[in-house]
């Protein structure tokens, strides 16, 4: 297109982690140097070519990101020229997420999350003592080569408090610090500011971690934890890729059946049967075959957000080449033939460890031209994101992937129809997947016999907050909320409790006396909860619950993406209520403002675009319904 | 240069074709299009009526069919729904949540529900949202929406947070006053793909403090900007506007009541756009184009929007030039 | 697909190039010919850089791949074209290699767009006055048309020939006969049937003679032969290539009439200025548009005091010369053009109105318009003539390179001004700055210039200073000019009026020119 650029130029570190993302210049009309005649006579370019090539733009911002620690007009500018992507785009998407600065910043940024679980550990307290020793947040500290920042929830909640330290450069770098005290935050961030990071950015720890480690039972957490860095053999030793093998037998019907039979509901929140998508993709195999413009894509949503959850991550870290026999099987029964992994932006080890184990299932044939012999062709790719909750939705995901902003889309369409590039798509979530392969070698119909008629199989909950033993842990469908606290080794903190959270920011708090329900879909259901994604977050009686449901708040106005009105607006409006609500200086009455809350969470449920705006009012409702907070 | 272009090139090629055919060409028969794709008709209720639209209809065009009156904000006829401002939604029989008339497509058997206590209350909070975060002193149509749904947005109180910031005027034809900006998308659309395809502006930030802007907020002198306007005319609120009209409201002199709109064709290149002249005491205080004509769609270029000013210039002030 | 050339339509005609954009993003490939790499250019699929004026050899080498590669579409060949086998002939020996050296594009550029054109469903070929400003500037046009009828792109929804209108009404002017050969309705005044008809309905009898065209008016100025001129809305004394031989005529004349809204530079050499009303928004009557699209113009503000509507001037001055016609009305004008032009039968202000403007020709009160032309071409048996295929052969640029001049100096507009900016003068653009020769980047450095810096700009007809743009969009050795501010830099001091004969248009698109470094003004 005709691009207007400033003249602000790219610095050369600019242009170089640019060109390294991208190769280099094909054209002094995509930022190559003058001088080649051939240029000046002809120009390819054009829509197609731009469009084909703008989902290398979140690539490209977060090359600059690593490269510089933040990201300039010039190196904007750059970027749109090498893109065909005009510069208020580029910026309208750089400035979406959270993790790139358009400011300049220090070249070592920690991140300490200051969300509700680290809140039951001490966050508060560990920033009050960093703003004492490295002065308020933002603000450049060490020598000014470093600076901290709070953060929404890390997903090290097991591990709580929890701090990532980003160090950018040639070689930028990430480590992971939790459990986090003033002492080690501060020696890291030195650390970083003198370019002298540990290289690992995490060590996984079973016994932090995984608490059931080394039981027989487990089937989704059985390898997670057993080797500290996963390597395909030992996965192929464990059983892994008998599933893949036995699903190419099966072929893509034989596959759908099992999976049919299985049961399996979405495991990232909105419980939908994993079957029903695959099969809306392999009902359209006549046309994929038939126009060669039209493709089927398959995502794992790995961009885990939600605060409190951490299985994920967990699974990813420690069995990636289980999520990647998943995505394989589910890709021969869709017909995919590319697939994306889009992982949240904070999780630098699960990054390590899913971009080894592509590179090594591709090497050893499990991907690629021609998966296992079986003739059909699958290729993974993975994507992090960049901070930005809301790319959780599996449209909002789409448009991250797709290079535009995380904005969610309006549905109908279904992704099974228009998703990713507008082609049929299906999004998984990370624990899902995993599932696959373990139905593929039980048969459907015993996978379902575990759990109860309506949820079946293993479930991992994230349990965190005041408990004994925080950590991911895998039951059966069906385990009681108490059967899970006393695996965890009951509450710690105070040791009385007060309130559990279920699902996270979007989810719902019950009360010490809903301590019998059955974690099933159907059974939380009945007393106007969700599982959700499967956190159970403790709050003992010291908690201010109110500060909680703030803390909750100023999360959902953190990452509301601000399309829709009523939840742009409706998340500021709900957190002011709330504010004055605890600070006891109500308009009118109480009451009046509690009417008003209640009328705002409405609408949010009934006219918001998507699920974020959704729930933002659900852990505040199911609070209310329950407790007495602002007598 | 195309000051001199006289000769049309039907001439042209009929002068080069020696000797010049004196005769006519003959008539033939009318040429066609090729014939659109039938459309089944879809039939739904609307409050309890039926009502039947051609397949991919929205809910809104059976709704304006039937003569319900749907408000609106974000949408508009010449572009493509983007179904953010919320105020169209309506409830609709097995779907968990309210859906936006604008986009949402009409499937058989669907039953809508367009004014009940759901419904209503939704579009009342997002006038309230909108009205207590925004200027919409100069939105024409807020006011009559207000009063239909009893918004108050006063409720959420004197403190409520604002998206109130200084008026941007950095060029002499544009004036950006983003205090009164819903977001709405429109003059993004219109920047965009919708037809100018310039994309010197784009929605930027995140949340509340989401913003129209162009890359890192420059000037639009510095930026793609190529003033056509198309943002001005799409915009709903207000908080794009044309200087000329901006400097008569600064000076209490912009009358509507007073204006007169005439449509004519633009006195530049040979595309024939249609000028919607809005005049007011025998000047020209604005220009516009109607959105349902096949040329424009409602947009102008540069010159078709802003290049009136050599008519209003007194002769005697030509001659001294 | 879509086939821009000599048009920078993103800039000259921004809401057709809406039109583009969403056949675009429908999926419609673009390639633009142009010597520039403009803002049109750099939407398209590939963008062909040729030299300025080879058009007519980068045509026939497509030509000549198209029917080599059996790309030709021979049916419609066959059915409704005459002169194929001359014309295959012809263009044999316009190789790819050929063009590459005559046009400077690739050989391998040209092949694409031969094959994009001749391969695509539906073609639109669209140019502008970088066609038609040179000195054979019909040639250059039946260079094009004679792709078109290679490939039946032509005649059918989705495909033809179209030449991008510069003025709002340089159809209309056409249609209503202001043009050396016709009446209105493209009736030939020296067919004795149609100009019988009008000499019949109007009572006077009608020079059986076909007239002059501009460039032939100066001619017959510099002969002798024309002392008296009445212009209205033209401002040839700014406007006219080598404008001063242009000027040294005008003020020769024995007398000279100027109908005008502005005291143009025309104006100040003449006996009498008559102030006239804005045709667009100051009176009524009817405009024609690329499309063919007839409209109305309204009028939406009163004209200042003193200032007369251009039907009002000649009906006064009829009447001053004996033939009272009454008192202006625009729609009776029209009614009676309408009795007089088939073409224009069907369209009563009512229809205009009622439909947003109708395309001609419209027969009668029923007839919709015509989308677009030539359907006849597809009619079995064919109907009327057939469409000749024409020998055309390259012929580079009159005002040739040399030591001396060794830049290419080419023209256009820009998308905020218009012509000699009489109007477009008038508005504060912000994306006006002090008008500039634009050269390539290299040039500046070879000539040791920087931005902002005034040079001096010489033809072989005259010298103008003006301040120095880069532009990556040309590359070394060509330079751009506009005409938009004479009274800064007076573009057609330089250009050269080397006329084609067939149309009267100068080849404003191609002047030879130095650049001189210089410090003093």
């Amino acid at each position: 297109m005709d691009l207007h650029l400033t003249g602000a130029r790219p610095t050369d570190e600019e242009k170089a982690a640019v060109d390294l993302e991208l190769g280099p210049p094909e054209s002094v009309w995509d930022g190559g140097t003058r001088g080649n005649g051939a240029d000046s006579r002809s120009a390819s370019g054009g829509n197609q070519k731009a469009i084909s090539q703008r989902h290398l733009l979140l690539p490209v911002l977060h090359a600059v990101q690593k490269r510089v620690g933040w990201i300039s007009q010039g190196a904007i500018n750059y970027a749109a020229l090498r893109l065909d992507v005009p510069p208020a785009e580029v910026y309208g998407v750089a400035s979406f997420y959270g993790m790139f600065s358009l400011q300049p910043r220090p070249m070592a940024v920690a991140h300490v999350c200051d969300d509700i679980a680290c809140m039951t550990r001490g966050s508060e307290e560990l920033c009050d003592e960093l703003e004492n020793r490295l002065g308020p947040e933002g603000v450049p500290c060490a020598g000014g080569r470093a600076t901290w920042l709070r953060s929404n929830c890390l997903g090290l909640c097991e591990r709580a408090p929890a701090v990532l330290v980003a160090r950018a450069g040639k070689k930028a770098q990430e480590r992971v610090l939790a459990p986090a005290n003033p002492d080690r935050v501060q020696s890291l961030i030195n650390d970083a500011a003198n370019d002298v990071m540990p290289a690992a950015p995490d060590v996984l720890n079973p016994q932090l971690s995984v608490p059931q480690e080394g039981s027989r039972k487990l089937a989704l957490l059985r390898r997670v934890g057993k080797v500290n860095a996963p390597q395909l053999d030992g996965y192929q030793r464990l059983g892994g890729y008998e599933a893949l093998r036995k699903a190419i037998q099966m072929g893509p019907e034989g596959v759908l059946k099992e999976i049919a039979a299985s049961k399996l509901l979405g495991r990232g929140g909105a419980a939908f049967p994993a079957a029903k998508k695959w099969e809306a993709l392999y009902t359209q195999r006549d046309r994929l075959k038939q126009d060669p413009n039209r493709k089927h894509y398959l995502v794992c949503n790995a961009d885990e957000s939600e605060p409190g959850t951490f299985k994920d991550r967990l699974v990813m870290e420690g069995d990636p080449f289980a999520v990647l026999e998943g995505m394989t099987i589910a890709a021969l029964a869709t017909g995919a033939e590319l697939g994306y992994i889009y992982l949240r932006g904070e999780y630098p080890l699960a990054a390590q460890r899913l971009a080894h184990a592509i590179e090594a299932a591709r090497w050893e044939g499990f991907l690629g031209e021609n998966v296992l012999g079986s003739g059909a062709r699958f290729e993974i790719e993975l994507r992090r994101g960049a901070g930005a909750y809301i790319c959780g939705e599996e449209t909002a995901l789409f448009n991250s992937i797709e290079g535009y902003r995380g904005e969610p889309r309006n549905k109908p369409p279904f992704p099974t129809q228009a998703g990713l590039f507008r082609q049929p798509t299906v999004v998984n979530n990370v624990e899902t997947l995993i599932n696959v392969p373990i139905i593929i070698n039980q048969g459907g119909a015993a996978y379902a016999s575990v759990g109860t008629e309506n949820s079946t199989g293993p479930r991992l909950f994230c349990l965190c907050g005041h408990v004994e033993r925080p950590g991911v842990y895998e039951v059966p469908m069906g385990a009681t909320l108490r059967q899970l606290l006393s695996m965890a080794g009951g509450i710690a903190g105070t040791g009385r409790l007060q309130a559990i959270l279920l699902g996270g920011a979007a989810g719902t708090f019950v009360s010490p006396k809903e301590i019998d329900v059955p974690l099933t879909f159907e059974g939380t259901r009945a007393i106007g909860a969700t599982l959700g994604s499967g956190v159970v977050m403790l709050f003992d009686d010291s908690v201010d619950l109110r500060r909680i449901l703030l803390r909750i708040a100023a999360f959902f106005r953190h990452e509301t993406c601000g399309q829709c009105v009523p939840c742009r607006v409706g998340v500021v409006r709900q957190q002011e209520a709330l504010q004055r609500l605890v600070e006891n200086r109500p308009l009118g009455s109480k009451a009046d403002e509690i009417v008003m809350l209640r009328e705002m969470a409405q609408a949010m449920r009934d006219a918001s675009i998507c699920g974020l705006g959704q729930t933002a009012a659900s852990a505040l409702e199911s609070a209310l319904a329950r407790w007495n907070l602002f007598a | 240069m195309s000051t001199k272009e006289t000769t049309p090139a039907t001439s042209k090629a009929a002068q080069e074709a020696a000797p010049t055919p004196l005769i006519p060409i003959p008539r033939g028969p009318v040429p066609q299009a090729p014939p659109e794709r039938e459309r089944r008709t879809v039939e739904i209720t609307i409050d309890g009526q039926p009502v039947s639209v051609p397949e991919g209809s929205t809910i809104l065009e059976a709704a304006r069919k039937l003569g319900v009156d749907t408000p609106t904000l974000c949408f508009l006829e010449s572009l493509t729904p983007v179904n953010v401002c919320r105020v169209c939604v309506v409830e609709m029989e097995g779907s968990r949540t309210l859906v936006p008339a604008c986009s949402r497509k009409v499937e058989p058997k669907m039953a809508i529900k367009t004014d009940s206590e759901r419904v209503r209350l939704s579009r009342r909070m997002v006038l309230e949202f909108l009205a207590s975060s925004v200027d919409v002193s100069t939105a024409p149509q807020f006011a009559g929406y207000m009063e239909r749904y009893g918004a108050q947005p006063q409720r959420f109180g004197p403190t409520a947070a604002t998206v109130k910031q200084p008026v941007k005027i950095d060029n002499d034809l544009y004036v950006r006053d983003y205090s009164k900006c819903i977001l709405c998308y429109k003059c993004v659309e219109a920047c965009g793909v919708d037809a100018q395809n310039t994309f010197a502006i784009a929605v930027s930030g995140r949340g509340f403090s989401a913003s129209i802007a162009t890359e890192f907020q420059v000037p639009l002198p510095e930026s793609a900007c190529v003033y056509c306007g198309n943002c001005i005319g799409v915009c709903p609120t207000g908080a794009l506007m044309f200087k000329s009209e901006y400097d008569m409201r600064q000076a209490g002199t912009w009358d509507e009541r007073a204006q007169s709109q005439t449509t004519t064709i633009c006195p530049y290149c040979g595309v024939g756009c249609n000028l919607t002249v809005h005049e007011q005491e025998g000047q020209i205080v604005k220009v516009t184009s109607p959105l349902d004509h096949s040329v424009t769609h409602g947009n102008l270029c540069i010159k078709g929007r802003f290049g009136w000013q050599f008519v209003q210039i007194e002769p005697a002030e030509s001659k001294t030039e | 697909m879509i086939l821009l050339w000599g048009s920078n339509a993103r800039e000259t005609h921004p809401i057709f190039f809406h039109h583009v954009l969403k056949g675009i993003h429908n999926g419609a490939q673009l390639f633009v010919v142009d010597p520039r790499r403009t803002s049109s250019a750099q939407w398209a699929d590939k963008w062909l850089g040729l030299d300025v004026g080879s058009d007519i050899s980068l045509a026939n080498a497509m030509a000549r791949e198209i029917i080599a590669s059996g790309l030709a579409h021979t049916k419609f060949i066959e059915h409704a074209t005459s002169g194929f086998a001359a014309y295959r002939e012809h263009v044999e020996k316009y190789t790819l290699e050929r063009a590459e050296r005559e046009t400077g594009v690739p050989a391998e550029a040209i092949r694409q767009v031969a094959h994009a054109y001749a391969q695509a469903g539906s073609a639109q070929l669209c140019w502008t006055l970088g066609i038609t400003e040179h000195h054979n500037a019909v040639d250059n046009v039946l260079a094009l048309i004679n792709l078109a009828l290679l490939t039946g792109h032509v005649g059918r929804y989705g495909s033809g020939v179209c030449p991008l209108r510069g003025q709002n009404n340089v159809q209309g002017g056409g249609d209503m006969g202001a043009i050396p050969d016709r009446l209105p309705g493209f009736q030939h005044v020296e067919n004795d049937e149609l100009r019988g008809k009008f000499e019949k309905a109007w009572g006077v009898k009608i020079p059986p003679k076909r007239g002059w065209h501009i460039s032939g008016m100066l001619d017959a100025m510099e002969r002798g032969e024309l002392k008296t001129l009445y212009c209205l809305g033209e401002n040839p004394a700014d406007s006219e290539a080598d404008r001063h031989r242009a000027l040294k005529l005008l003020g020769g004349l024995e007398f000279m009439v100027v109908q005008d809204l502005f005291y143009t530079k025309t104006a100040e050499l003449a006996d009498v200025v008559l102030p006239a009303a804005a045709g667009w928004c100051e009176s009524e009557g009817t405009v024609t548009s690329s499309e063919r699209r007839v409209q109305r113009v309204r009028a939406a503000v009163p004209p200042p005091p003193g200032v007369r509507d251009d039907a009002e001037i000649i009906f006064d001055l009829a009447r001053r010369l004996g033939h009272d016609w009454g008192a202006p009305n625009s729609e009776a004008i029209w009614n009676e053009l309408r009795s007089l032009s088939p073409m224009n039968a069907g369209m009563s202000y009512a229809r205009l109105e009622e439909h947003g403007g109708i395309q001609w020709p419209c027969y009668d009160e029923q007839h919709p318009g015509e989308i677009f032309l030539h359907g006849r071409l597809w009619q079995e048996p064919l109907l009327g003539p057939r469409a000749p295929f024409s020998v055309v052969e390259f012929e580079p640029p009159t005002d040739m390179l040399d030591a001396q001049y060794p830049i290419r100096l080419t023209t256009g507009r820009r998308l905020d001004s218009y012509n000699t900016g009489v109007q477009t003068g008038r508005y504060a653009s912000p994306l006006r700055g002090p008008e500039t020769i634009d050269l390539a980047p290299e040039d500046g450095r070879q000539y040791n210039l920087h931005e902002g810096e005034r040079v001096r700009v010489t033809s072989r007809r005259g010298s103008v200073m003006a301040p120095v743009r880069f532009d990556p969009g040309l590359r070394p050795g060509l330079a751009f000019l506009t005409m938009h501010f004479p009274d800064q830099v007076a573009t057609n001091d330089l250009t050269i009026d080397a006329v084609d004969p067939k149309s009267g248009t100068s080849e404003f698109k191609a002047t030879a020119i130095r650049i001189e470094k210089c410090t003093e003004e």
